[in-house]
């Protein structure tokens, strides 16, 4: 069975979608996921869906799950490369993805992800001083 | 015999075709329809012969129903000639009377033909009318909807006149609104500014509503629509341009606009952007000094 490659990069974890989604193959994302997340205890999520062309609300709310999840499982998630095409149908569908970072490439996603980790750090750093 | 007019009248046109041809000119050149300015007597005097033409053709069918397929000729004939009036600017009751004003000239040869048969002389006036009636109604829609093809033509030049995205910088795209916003138009806008930030790589892009007169729910819909997919697409919208009226309104209408990025005017849009973009403008004096 076809699944989607998880990379793991220091602390980050990067997802590359690169097939056609259906349904079963984004559950299984969700699953394989989740079990990395907490089995590298990474901190950040990056999804590229530069390659994704069809969405429908399933699949809106199953990207929504993703982000979530791992935002439970502390890790922050960014969704980058959207198409304008998605974003319209997206919005059209009533799915505005709230609580989800977005960037345009994935070299801003990881700019992104280092900001937000570089916060917290920043924001531990102070609670210790203190 | 009733139902054989219709040829006979055709049979009389054939036969009479000159002296009707010049009787309806004289008709068209003195009414008071009559537009020499647009177009000249030889032009009318074609499309007369090419109206009695067809106007036989068609007869031979001995029908008043135009939708036959003996009218064929006749209705392009018609659409032809009220698609040709609408550029040259004459009116639908100008274009009408084209048809309407044979019943003079037909009548007067009519009325010579059978002048002592009573009975078909009725007859044939009354299905030359009602036949002249829905050529006449003909015209006129066809000139409706060659007027409709303007306006939507229109339309659509409008549409992609009225959405042009601007690069104000590098990473800060402006889309100017002017005019009232429709879903179509919305989309337009929408496909026209993602697509834009897809190409040059932009993070921020301001929407600037100064051209917006008013703003109700639908079209505030649009632009939280338009702010939404911007964000998903990883780049942030500043909605600038927002008068005090429409403020009020957004406000009683209780659309929430969540941390939407609001300026009141363009510049302080851009001045907000260049803060984001951690860049400065200064006065080259400020520099030496």
């Amino acid at each position: 069975m076809e699944s989607i490659p998880i990379l793991r990069m220091g602390d980050y974890l990067l997802v590359t979608i690169q097939v056609d989604m259906h349904d079963r193959l984004a559950a299984a994302l969700l699953e394989d996921l989740t079990g990395k997340i907490s089995k590298h205890g990474a901190r950040g999520v990056l999804i590229d869906i530069s390659t994704l062309e069809l969405v429908d609300s399933f699949m809106g709310r199953m990207l929504a799950n993703i982000a979530l999840t791992s935002r439970v499982l502390d890790a922050h998630t960014v969704l980058v490369g959207m198409r304008p095409a998605v974003a319209i149908t997206l919005v059209e569908l009533g799915m505005s993805l709230p609580g989800i970072r977005t960037a345009l490439d994935v070299e801003r996603g990881m700019a992104l992800l280092g900001s937000l980790m570089g916060s917290s750090v920043v924001e531990t750093g102070r609670g210790g001083d203190t | 015999m009733a139902s054989n007019i219709l040829v006979g009248v055709q049979d009389l046109i054939a036969r009479d075709e000159p002296a009707i041809l010049e009787n309806w000119m004289k008709e068209q050149l003195a009414s008071t329809s009559m537009r020499s300015d647009l177009i000249n007597d030889d032009q009318l005097r074609g499309q007369s012969k090419n109206f009695l033409r067809a106007l036989r053709e068609g007869m031979s069918g001995n029908s008043t129903d135009i939708n036959g397929a003996v009218w064929t000729d006749m209705r392009a004939l018609l659409t032809d000639l009220s698609r040709q009036r609408v550029r040259l600017g004459f009116s639908p009751s100008d274009t009408a009377r084209f048809v309407f004003s044979l019943k003079q000239a037909l009548f007067s040869s009519l009325r010579s033909a059978f002048a002592n048969k009573q009975e078909t002389l009725t007859d044939a006036m009354w299905q030359t009318t009602t036949l002249l009636d829905n050529l006449g109604l003909f015209t006129t829609e066809a000139y409706q909807l060659s007027r409709e093809e303007v306006i939507k033509r229109q339309q659509q030049e409008m549409m992609e006149l009225s959405t042009p995205v601007v690069q104000l910088w590098e990473g800060v795209l402006a889309l100017p609104l002017i005019g009232t916003l429709d879903s179509s138009r919305t989309q337009t806008v929408m496909e026209a500014l993602l697509q834009r930030i897809v190409e040059t790589g932009s993070e921020l892009a301001i929407l600037d509503i100064t051209g917006v007169p008013v703003v109700d729910t639908l079209t505030a819909q649009h632009i939280l629509k338009t702010v939404t997919a911007t964000r998903l697409m990883g780049a942030e919208c500043i909605i600038s341009g927002v008068r005090p009226q429409i403020a009020q309104t957004i406000v009683h209408l209780g659309v929430d606009l969540g941390d939407v990025v609001t300026k009141s005017t363009l510049a302080s849009a851009l001045q907000y952007a260049f803060q984001r973009r951690r860049l400065t403008v200064k006065k080259l004096a400020d520099i030496g000094a």
